[in-house]
């Protein structure tokens, strides 16, 4: 017979090995479900490493990375929380369109850095008021903000595809819904091969590392997520920690759409956020929220997707399987919690009949 | 009798809202099942996926209907089971774990209905979709005045359906019949509402919510069954179309009622094909809140007003499962 | 008369703790027997392994002679076992009648439930055994002493013959606690056995025939009640002698610090659960604040800490008015709490000691300059605060909050209140929960901080607490203000008679 207890905290060393060993059985199990639905995994393994080792592969792998790691670490700040902000995807839209927007009404003649930097702030503002209502909502009536938030993204999507295929269809584009570009002068420079987001992820992730981790605020964040009745009794007033935290949240999540505008999309469209804000959940969880960790896993993450590009591309696989790959890592990583916050006892049913023989 | 009448107009619009929301009713009651016994499934998307792209290629590949059913819902509980080890036994994040459970049913689905992207609904299956059996013939007083076009009002509003229809409709009363009136319906809600009270009564609180996710998600994979088997006749990448997230606002929306649910369901079909009609009147062209797309977002919008007007109310009322979104675990401490 | 249950060898661990050591227990048919023991001396682990929520690691059971295994509490039921959970297993927007039958369910035809007989049934039963409950009425609309009834009559309902009480008069008045122990004598008389678990020795004289004591999950000895005093078994519990007094000197008061003006307070049931309440607690005395759970005490502390808004009245500190502070303003300006629930609200459980220490200070110099958090000032406090209060944590400040026992969790919490050095501290149920030794180190901590010129405010459950402690009395009853006493010139009897709402001498002056 089974049993379960909580155990007191594993040593970190050993959760480290835990979550290792379910990375490798979810890896495990992935091949096998690919041999089920009829591919060969070493051909899989084969073509997406061959789609990796170049530099340029590299650099495109980091230009997947840097929206990921930013939305991770969006998301990351609202987690910690506990407010199950899985409304990035939206966020990232509107901080996407709030940038194109600021840009359309900026005079052509605007200088690059100028345009830039206005576009940023504007990403910022759209990204936290399109997080602001479902943050009021549950700061006020404790709606689930799991489900609102969802609700936003979708709010969000078909708004832009409202927008791209009436209100701001570009009659340049000849009849074809598109909405016009960004102009040249604000692509994002680039730096080593890769427009200079990856530069302003390293700076985002360690800032958010101080800032939960070394200042006020954090430290309300923080405490606000373990217990909001101790918050309250402390004297921290949680609504205004909770809005602050998931304007923070949303603006960051807005700041990722500016920058994947700028950087690599150029245009507004209801396909530039791509899910990218519901695979930063995924790498958030898996990350344990942690920002150093973020960086790695969402460079394993776009390495992957990178992959799996390839695959379609070169040998016909489709490239659904690394979502599938995705979700499988993810099921184990999951589970493996369990392992280390748990112990499992098995009885032994020896002992007791040992003791029923000899009364 | 021609369809240009108001009157008919409006008859094929209801009629075709019905048909179209089919697959939300279904996943709807599927997830209502689930969350009454107190777990959050975000997955429903993947497990429609999972659901319809099984059924779809079986169905293709062994032009059985039976088969393509056992498929489609074998398939969708395969996702679930995940869900299922993962929340109740080893009481992982649930919404994370939905949202895992979408990304990987799209990739399984995707996968696997790779090969069916060219191929269509073997053409006896279409044949038993055609088929309407409770369309009584009107031959007889159709050109009688005011009764004649009542009848073929009524006939094309109520009566025009396949099969799938008429057992979709059923199968919300029947579960709303298991919900409020069956020790089974009890049981589930106690599991949802207080897990501590159901397991000090004896009642198996992880076999329940096992039973619930699983009849859950098989009942999302016949709704994604729907798609591609009857409704497109063919399998496109992630035709569910994010279907499975208006199936979890449809859920609040309906305030976990299955009866509700077909109002709900109405409601939310007719939203999704109301833009197309509407672009037959150039009167309302101008006017972005009948824009199409500005028109697909109501649903969300519905949802969202729902949402917060259940917990905006000052006091008494059923705010939903009362263990929504919490393991139970019964030795902690 | 003979045992109906013989619980043998039993052997329960808990990460960390063995909660059952070796316990055996027997329950003859036909008595009331008493489980006693201390907080965390592993009563309501036995008693959920004889209803078959735990299993245990080793150890046998008999019931009626018959060696069973209860893996489940349906095991249990099938055996007549039922149990009355300390914190009731009530679904609350189910009719009571939705909630006695669950599991046992009438049925007609295929598998539709007839709740119609059921009710009548159950309406039979109450009147029978004067229950006096509502089949119909829904649990969240019914008062805590009628769900306890409610509990009762679903073991009756399941015609359960041995019956297992775990702390039923924690949340009961004194005309409640008086029924109750009517009703179980009653039962008794039927011929049903009962476990009766508590830590209240008097309630133990009045109905009890034996009772078996635990100390730290090890059975001290089973006495026959008849035959032994209070004094005795509070010894056996304890493990020496007990003193229930503490020692304290006169209290010599000074001026008015809090004062409490007409105070008005909403209770969760939107209606006022704290009526025109006026007090003054003076430096170097202590208040104590007496009455049933439930009666506007939670009210009363959130009103006066910030947490909850006051409908009308005031508060006022050295002679300002808080009435409109937040609850920060109102600990700068000298306001502690050392709150009811530790878990919930003193503590962030996952936390180190460090953080929890610094809860209430983090944003103040010198732990904080500029926004940023300042670890080299923070450490030697939370340090200062564990050695100065003696709390005893496996890596010192480092610990989590959650690996403390409940009596280093509370003494954590005391010693950061009173670090805080507080004009008035507001102390709510300061030992519940917690061992003999530590509630004797925290009463001392507390008359300490009187007699050094502090007003302190004591609202407790526990009346012998409040005696104990109290220089003055303010009983409360259904919102109100029943009375103020001298605490020396006063006995159980009149504070009791007050906590019943029964207007005594003392009157609502």
């Amino acid at each position: 017979m089974l049993r379960i207890a909580r155990k007191e905290d594993m040593t970190g060393l050993r959760a480290v090995g835990v979550r290792i060993a379910a990375v490798l059985l979810a890896l495990l199990a992935s091949g096998l479900l690919i041999l089920a639905m009829g591919y060969d995994p070493r051909e899989v393994v084969r073509v997406m490493w061959s789609g990796m080792r170049t530099l340029k592969a590299l650099a495109s792998m980091i230009r997947i990375a840097i929206p990921l790691a930013m939305a991770a670490l969006a998301v990351s700040i609202a987690f910690t929380m506990k407010f199950w902000n899985i409304g990035a995807e939206g966020q990232i839209l509107m901080g996407a369109f709030a940038a194109t927007a600021i840009s359309s009404v900026l005079p052509e003649g605007t200088p690059g850095a100028l345009r830039i930097l206005l576009m940023a702030l504007a990403g910022l503002a759209g990204g936290a008021l399109w997080a602001l209502p479902p943050a009021l909502f549950r700061a006020a009536f404790r709606t689930n903000e799991t489900l609102l938030t969802l609700m936003f993204n979708y709010i969000a999507i078909r708004w832009v595809e409202y927008l791209r295929c009436q209100l701001w269809k570009d009659p340049a584009a000849m009849g074809f819904p598109q909405i016009a570009p960004i102009p040249e002068s604000a692509h994002l420079p680039q730096l080593l091969g890769v427009h200079i987001g990856w530069i302003l992820v390293l700076v985002l992730a360690f800032l958010q590392w101080v800032f939960l981790r070394r200042t006020k605020k954090g430290f309300e964040v923080r405490v606000v997520g373990e217990s909001e009745k101790t918050a309250r009794y402390a004297g921290m007033t949680v609504g205004r920690v909770l809005l602050f935290g998931v304007l923070l949240s949303g603006a960051l999540a807005g700041l990722t759409g500016m920058v994947k505008l700028n950087g690599t999309a150029f245009v507004l469209a209801e396909r530039l956020a791509g899910g990218d804000g519901f695979t930063a959940i995924i790498i958030a969880w898996l990350s344990n929220l942690s920002a150093p960790v973020i960086l790695v896993v969402a460079f394993l993450f776009a390495a992957m997707k990178q992959g799996a590009g390839w695959m379609e591309g070169l040998a016909g696989i489709p490239s659904a399987l690394a979502d599938t790959v995705q979700g499988l890592i993810l099921f184990f990583a999951l589970g493996s919690e369990f392992f280390i916050r748990y112990r499992i006892i098995l009885e032994s049913r020896h002992r007791t009949e040992r003791k029923e023989a000899h009364p | 009798m021609t369809d240009t009448t108001p009157l008919m107009v409006l008859a094929v619009f209801l009629a075709s809202a019905v048909r179209y929301s089919m697959p939300l009713l279904v996943g709807t009651l599927g997830e209502t099942v689930t969350e009454r016994s107190g777990h959050l499934n975000l997955g429903v998307e993947g497990m429609m996926l999972m659901g319809g792209a099984a059924g779809f290629v079986t169905a293709i590949r062994t032009d059985s209907l039976v088969l393509s059913l056992l498929a489609a819902m074998g398939g969708a509980i395969a996702g679930a089971l995940f869900y299922a080890v993962l929340t109740v036994t080893f009481r992982a994040n649930q919404v994370v774990t939905g949202l895992a459970l979408t990304l990987f049913g799209a990739g399984v689905a995707n996968t696997v209905g790779k090969g069916a992207v060219h191929a269509s609904t073997p053409p006896h299956i279409q044949a038993f979709f055609a088929w309407q059996p409770l369309r009584p013939d009107l031959s007889a007083i159709e050109s009688v005045p005011v009764l004649g076009p009542a009848a073929v009002f009524l006939r094309t509003v109520l009566l025009e359906y396949n099969i799938y229809v008429y057992m979709a409709v059923l199968l919300a009363v029947v579960l709303s019949l298991l919900l409020h009136r069956t020790r089974l319906g009890l049981h589930l809600r106690v599991v949802g509402e207080n897990p501590a009270s159901a397991d000090a009564s004896g009642i198996r609180v992880a076999a329940t919510r096992y039973g619930a996710i699983l009849v859950g998600g098989a009942l999302c994979g016949l709704a994604g069954l729907y798609l591609p088997l009857v409704h497109n006749g063919t399998w496109v990448e992630n035709i569910t179309g994010g279907r499975g997230w208006i199936v979890v606002a449809l859920v609040i929306f309906v305030r976990w009622s299955p009866l509700r649910a077909m109002l709900g369901a109405l409601l939310f079909g007719a939203l999704e094909i109301i833009g197309f009609k509407l672009q037959g009147f150039p009167q309302l062209a101008g006017n972005p809140l009948f824009s199409q797309y500005i028109i697909g977002m109501y649903p969300y919008i519905i949802t969202v007003i729902v949402l917060v007007a259940n917990s905006a109310r000052k006091k008494g009322g059923w705010r939903g499962p009362g263990a929504l979104g919490l393991p139970y675990f019964r030795e902690e401490r | 008369m003979e045992p109906i249950v013989e619980m043998i060898g039993i052997r329960k661990e808990f990460p960390g703790i063995v909660a059952n050591d070796d316990v055996n227990l027997q329950l003859l048919k036909g008595e009331i027997h008493a489980v006693l023991g201390e907080n965390g001396a592993g009563k309501s682990t036995l008693m959920s392994i004889l209803f078959g929520l735990y299993q245990p690691e080793a150890g046998r059971i008999l019931v009626r002679g018959r060696e069973v295994r209860i893996q489940n509490p349906n095991v249990a039921n099938d055996l007549k076992i039922g149990m009355v959970h300390q914190h009731f297993k009530l679904v609350h927007n189910f009719t009571v009648t939705e909630n006695i039958i669950l599991g046992l369910e009438p049925m007609v035809g295929l598998g539709a439930l007839d709740t119609k007989k059921a009710a009548a049934r159950i309406r039979e039963m109450s009147t029978r055994y004067g229950l006096n409950v509502d089949p119909d009425a829904r649990i969240e609309e019914i008062t805590v002493g009628m769900q306890q009834r409610v509990e009762i009559l679903k073991m009756l309902y399941r015609n359960a013959e041995i019956l297992i009480f775990d702390e039923p008069t924690s949340v009961l008045t004194p005309q409640e606690i008086h029924e109750l122990m009517g009703i179980l004598k009653g039962l008794v008389r039927e011929g049903r056995s009962i476990l009766l678990i508590t830590h209240k020795l008097k309630e133990i004289k009045e109905v009890a025939d034996r009772c078996t004591v635990l100390r730290r999950g090890r059975v001290v000895g089973t006495v026959t009640v008849a035959d032994t005093t209070e004094a005795r078994m509070a010894e056996m519990m304890v493990g020496r002698k007990v003193s229930f007094a503490v020692d304290k000197a006169p209290a010599k008061p000074g001026a008015v610090t809090l004062e409490i003006r007409n105070l008005s307070v909403m209770g969760n049931r939107k209606v006022l659960g704290l009526r025109d309440f006026s007090l003054e607690v003076r430096k170097g005395e202590i208040v104590g604040v007496a009455g049933v759970d439930g009666n506007g005490q939670a009210e009363l502390v959130e009103a006066l800490t910030g947490m909850r808004r006051a409908e009308s009245g005031q508060v006022l500190l050295n002679g300002t008015d808080i009435t409109a502070d937040s609850v920060r303003q109102r600990i700068r300006k000298g306001i502690a709490h050392i709150p009811e629930d530790r878990h919930k609200h003193g503590l962030v459980l996952d936390y180190s000691l460090e953080d929890n220490m610094i809860l209430e200070l983090y944003d103040q110099p010198p732990f904080a300059r500029r926004g940023l958090l300042d670890r080299e000032a923070i450490r030697p406090y939370a340090e200062k605060i564990l050695s100065d209060f003696d709390v005893r944590s496996g890596k010192g400040v480092d610990s989590n909050a959650r690996d403390l026992s409940g009596g280093n969790q509370q003494k954590a919490i005391v010693g950061r209140e009173i670090e805080l050095d507080p004009e008035v501290l507001i102390a709510v149920q300061p030992t519940r929960g917690l061992d003999v030794g530590a509630i004797e180190y925290i009463h001392r901590r507390l008359v300490e901080q009187r007699d050094g010129g502090k007003a302190v405010l004591l609202v407790s459950l526990e009346l012998d607490e409040i005696q104990n402690l109290s220089d003055r009395i303010a009983v409360l009853f259904r919102g109100e203000r029943m009375g103020l006493l001298e605490a020396s010139a006063t006995d159980e009897n009149e504070i009791g008679l007050l906590m019943a709402g029964v207007q005594g001498k003392g009157g609502a002056a």
